[in-house]
């Protein structure tokens, strides 16, 4: 085999880890906006206040505009395993595909059918049944994502599985086991309240901004659009702050399951070269941490916390990432088998410790960036108290910038998990005893067929669309968020007709720029 | 019938629901430029498939989900051998899908008609694409014994994965027609049937060919029946649709997709992915297919899933049943 395969695998790499974290800039998004839209929607159902109603159309024009992306993005994901990943796909077969299949029958029907009527629907159905249409839609994500990290968590912690004698490839068990996986559980609530602090952070960001343009505009503070753009402040300030204890306390879930299951990725984190007990947690390294060099890393840390991390005491010995290398390299093998399968990394020998600067800093850029948000929030809380509106420009335009502190939380946190699993695609599991483990690792996992310019072709054709596509998403979503509450040209939203439908489906009512009526 | 057959099964009506239903939004959106020429025309066309497209899509998702599921071997084999055409489908699919979203989110002339022409190619690219993929994998692809493509990254792109496009495309710009006629009122109703009425009986023929050839190479009688049923629903739609009955017609050329669908992956069976290289090399339900216990599961999820899904895109046929007309929608709410 010649340079062409190490090439392949990297590119491979490349191609996935940029689809993938592109499509989770979406999902974060859909997920978190979809249960508020949900809620908004509910709230002006139940109340018939004006403004729930104007909160609902404009925040739900934002949901869609961005959940197209998120759909037109998730097609690559569902072909990408074949494409690129054959080997891997034969291998992970009897469990994987499943639940893909899975979420694709009970959850994306869902999503994609009843949001069609939810977006057509208004006037058309029963007020009641159409705000059930949404719920649906919004489940239909929530259940969508649990499947999703179900597969994932079983590349991390593979559950109710044996080998197959013939082929040496899992052969699943126990469904029910890879459905309750506890990585799957704490996985999948941490991704969930991380969503909602994306959502979270986008109201604060773009309630504030409008509220102190109205303020310094000299528009009134007792109109709908005033109430509008204030309860979108406190309803995004109380569901971030929420939503980062939750996610500090599911953060710390999985934490305690990491250092059972990956304990190398745990060590990894923290750049912890040495065994240490009670072990320390590292908020800054200096030295050589981009060389894997482990002996040069120098950092400032919080004494008994990491203990505290993996296993709730303050003594618990924290293995280090050299003890570690030299037990996986024990037990899984020191090189490569010198067989064709593992390209030109055959008869190499393994690196166990994944990239130490990636994992030590997505960490920290993952929990940081949730507290930048967390402390934006506060702010926002606080500067709006009894009715007042901020002006101070570098809290609001901080508050705005700050929408993307989220958003990095979520791709630093999935590259944390998935490059801290390195060289593994498929993680063995430690519970089980070590001859009847299930693992893969990522060098075996690239198709065999397929050339490295392909690869790069499809790479390079797949960020191009992307990055033309984010542009123009960028643009519409701005140009929308500024615009606010009023429609193009300048009439406002027309408000519910005393029989509670909404007058814009009315004869003559219709508006080609109000926020969700779909002139075709 | 044991699972692995039942699951060659499930998946072949999968690709047959998916063609059958986005095989129209594919069709209105590359009919666009010919029967759009007149934006408000052209608006009124998409508003047929507005509320349908995304649902329609998901159908050929679960098809490869489920092609990945039960048959992991047949999209491991599949997928790398047509690795570049898989990968111009996906982004015909994303600037289509973007683009029936986005379109209304700005109003200039230019932007409108722009985007309409994305939708436009990206339609053509996917029915082009996804029909060289299942021509390719019922006629057959350059595989060796390990199941890795021979000969190069446009390899697989012989005259099966030409015919599998061509019947493609011509299918659905019939199927979109038809469902313009029978979606629509006014002038764009009978310009949409004359062109059903003109071009259903050419464009039935490479599908025909394409489901007679595998017919020939491994049918059996009941695929031959099948194949002359899909022949006859040819005639019937075009009967149909010159006296002007559009419902009718339009469920006769439906009928005949099913029926050319059910004999090609009837005569294929139990082939999945046939070798061009060696017949010694083709893959089959038994070589790619997942444990007994994994089909049983998703048997169990796909029995309680699948009606609850039917029914509720049943529902939302039935709330946009209504024709449309090129004056805005008035309707009151209920
Ligand atoms: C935590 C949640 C999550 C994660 C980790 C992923 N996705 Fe996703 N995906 C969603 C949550 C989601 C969603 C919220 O359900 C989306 C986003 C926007 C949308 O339309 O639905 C979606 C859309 C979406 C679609 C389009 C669905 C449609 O047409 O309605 C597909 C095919 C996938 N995804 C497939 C994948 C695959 C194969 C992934 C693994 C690499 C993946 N997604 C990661
Ligand atoms: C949406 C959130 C996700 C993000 C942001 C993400 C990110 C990444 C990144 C950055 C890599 C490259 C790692 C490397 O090359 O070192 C990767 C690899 C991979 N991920 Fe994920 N991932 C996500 C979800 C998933 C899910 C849900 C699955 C499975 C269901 C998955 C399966 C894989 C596989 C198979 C690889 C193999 C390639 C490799 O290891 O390099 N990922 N992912
Ligand atoms: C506040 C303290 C936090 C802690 C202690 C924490 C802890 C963790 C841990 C240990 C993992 C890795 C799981 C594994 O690989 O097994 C993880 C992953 C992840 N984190 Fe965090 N996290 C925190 C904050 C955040 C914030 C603020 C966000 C986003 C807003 C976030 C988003 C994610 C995501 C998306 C993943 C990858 C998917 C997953 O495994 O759930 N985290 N987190």
């Amino acid at each position: 085999m010649d340079v062409l395969d190490v090439d392949t695998l990297d590119i491979a790499r490349w191609q996935f880890g940029i689809t993938t974290v592109y499509h989770f800039l979406m999902v974060p998004l859909t997920i978190g906006l979809g249960i508020l839209v949900a809620v908004m929607h509910t709230m002006w159902v139940r109340t018939d206040k004006p403004e729930w109603l104007r909160m609902t159309r404009f925040w739900g024009r934002v949901y869609l505009i961005n959940f197209v992306l998120g759909v037109a993005t998730g097609l690559v994901q569902e072909f990408q395993f074949g494409l690129a990943w054959s080997e891997y796909s034969r291998f992970v077969g009897d469990v994987f595909g499943s639940l893909l299949a899975l979420e694709a029958l009970l959850a994306f029907f869902l999503e994609s059918t009843f949001l069609g009527l939810w977006i057509f629907g208004w006037g058309r159905i029963p007020k009641k049944v159409h705000l059930a249409t949404l719920w649906a839609a919004v489940v239909g994500s929530v259940v969508s994502a649990y499947f999703i990290i179900a597969a994932n968590s079983w590349m991390q912690h593979p559950v109710g599985v044996v080998t197959d004698d013939e082929t040496g490839r899992p052969l699943q068990v126990d469904f029910l086991a890879v459905l309750t996986n506890n990585t799957a559980l704490a996985a999948f609530s941490h991704a969930i309240v991380a969503a909602l602090m994306v959502a979270g952070a986008l109201l604060v960001g773009v309630g504030l901004w409008h509220l102190r343009r109205r303020k310094l505009a000299g528009q009134p503070v007792t109109d709908v659009d005033h109430a509008v753009w204030r309860r979108s402040v406190r309803v995004g300030g109380w569901v971030s702050l929420a939503a980062f204890v939750l996610v500090a306390l599911t953060g710390d879930w999985q934490g305690k399951l990491m250092y059972q299951q990956q304990p190398l990725k745990m060590s990894s984190a923290e750049a912890l070269c040495e065994t240490e007990a009670p072990a320390s947690f590292s908020i800054l390294a200096w030295g050589k941490l981009g060389s894997n060099e482990c002996d040069d890393v120098h950092s400032i840390t919080v004494p008994y916390l990491l203990s505290y991390l993996a296993h709730g005491d303050f003594s618990t010995a924290v293995p280090g990432v050299n003890e570690l290398q030299e037990e996986y390299a024990a037990v899984y093998g020191a090189t490569y088998p010198d067989d064709p399968s593992f390209g030109d990394k055959a008869g190499e020998p393994i690196d166990y410790t994944p990239v130490l600067a990636v994992t030590y800093w997505s960490f920290r850029l993952m929990i940081g960036m949730g507290a930048v948000s967390a402390a934006v929030a506060v702010y926002a809380l606080w500067a709006t108290r009894r009715g007042r509106v901020p002006t101070w420009r570098i809290g609001v335009y901080g508050s705005l910038l700050a929408v993307a502190a989220p958003f990095m939380a979520n791709a630093t946190g999935w590259i944390f998990t998935e490059m801290g699993r390195q060289p593994f695609v498929v993680h063995p599991n430690p519970d089980v005893p070590v001859e009847d483990q299930v693992y893969f690792f990522t060098a075996q996992a690239v198709s065999p067929g397929i050339s490295a310019a392909e690869v790069w072709a499809s790479l390079i054709a797949l960020t191009l669309v992307y990055g033309a596509l984010a542009v123009v998403e960028l643009w519409l979503l701005t140009r929308f968020v500024r615009r606010g509450v009023t429609t193009g040209d300048g009439a406002p939203v027309p408000g519910p007709t005393p029989d509670g439908t909404p007058d814009d489906d009315l004869p003559g009512g219709r508006d080609r720029d109000d926020v969700l009526s779909f002139a075709y | 019938m044991d699972l692995q057959t039942l699951w060659f099964a499930a998946v072949a009506l999968l690709w047959t629901g998916f063609l059958l239903l986005e095989g129209f939004d594919f069709g209105v959106a590359a009919l666009l430029p010919l029967l759009g020429r007149r934006t408000p025309d052209r608006h009124l066309m998409l508003r047929t498939i507005g509320p349908l497209w995304d649902g329609n899509e998901v159908w050929l998702i679960t098809a490869v989900g489920a092609v990945f599921a039960a048959f992991p071997g047949w999209y491991a084999t599949w997928l790398p051998a047509l690795y570049l055409p898989f990968v111009l489908v996906l982004s015909g699919l994303i600037v289509r899908a973007v683009a029936f979203e986005w379109r209304h989110s700005h109003h200039t002339p230019a932007w409108d008609s722009s985007w309409s022409w994305v939708i436009t190619t990206g339609s053509l690219i996917a029915a082009l694409g996804i029909g060289a993929a299942l021509g390719a994998t019922t006629l057959g692809l350059p595989i060796a014994a390990d199941g890795s493509r021979v000969g190069g990254a446009f390899s697989g792109l012989g005259w099966p994965a030409l015919l599998g496009a061509v019947a493609v495309l011509a299918f659905s710009l019939v199927h979109g027609a038809m469902f313009l006629a029978l979606k629509t009122d006014g002038p764009l109703r009978a310009a949409a049937r004359a062109v059903a009425r003109r071009w259903a009986p050419v464009a039935a023929l490479p599908l025909l060919a394409w489901a007679g050839l595998v017919h020939l190479r491994h049918g059996t009688p009941v695929t031959a029946v099948l194949w002359l049923v899909a022949a006859l629903a040819v005639a019937v739609a075009w009967a149909r649709i010159s006296v002007g009955r559009e419902g009718q017609a339009f469920a006769a050329w439906g009928a005949m997709l099913g029926a050319a669908a059910a004999t090609i992956f009837g005569a294929a069976y139990p082939v999945v992915v046939p070798s061009t290289i060696d017949a010694a090399f083709d893959v089959t339900i038994a070589d790619a297919s997942v444990s007994d216990y994994t089909l049983t599961v998703m048997t169990w999820a796909a029995a309680v899933g699948l009606p609850v899904v039917l029914a509720y895109q049943a529902w939302t046929y039935w709330v946009f049943r209504k024709r449309l007309t090129a004056e805005p929608v008035h309707e009151v709410a209920a």
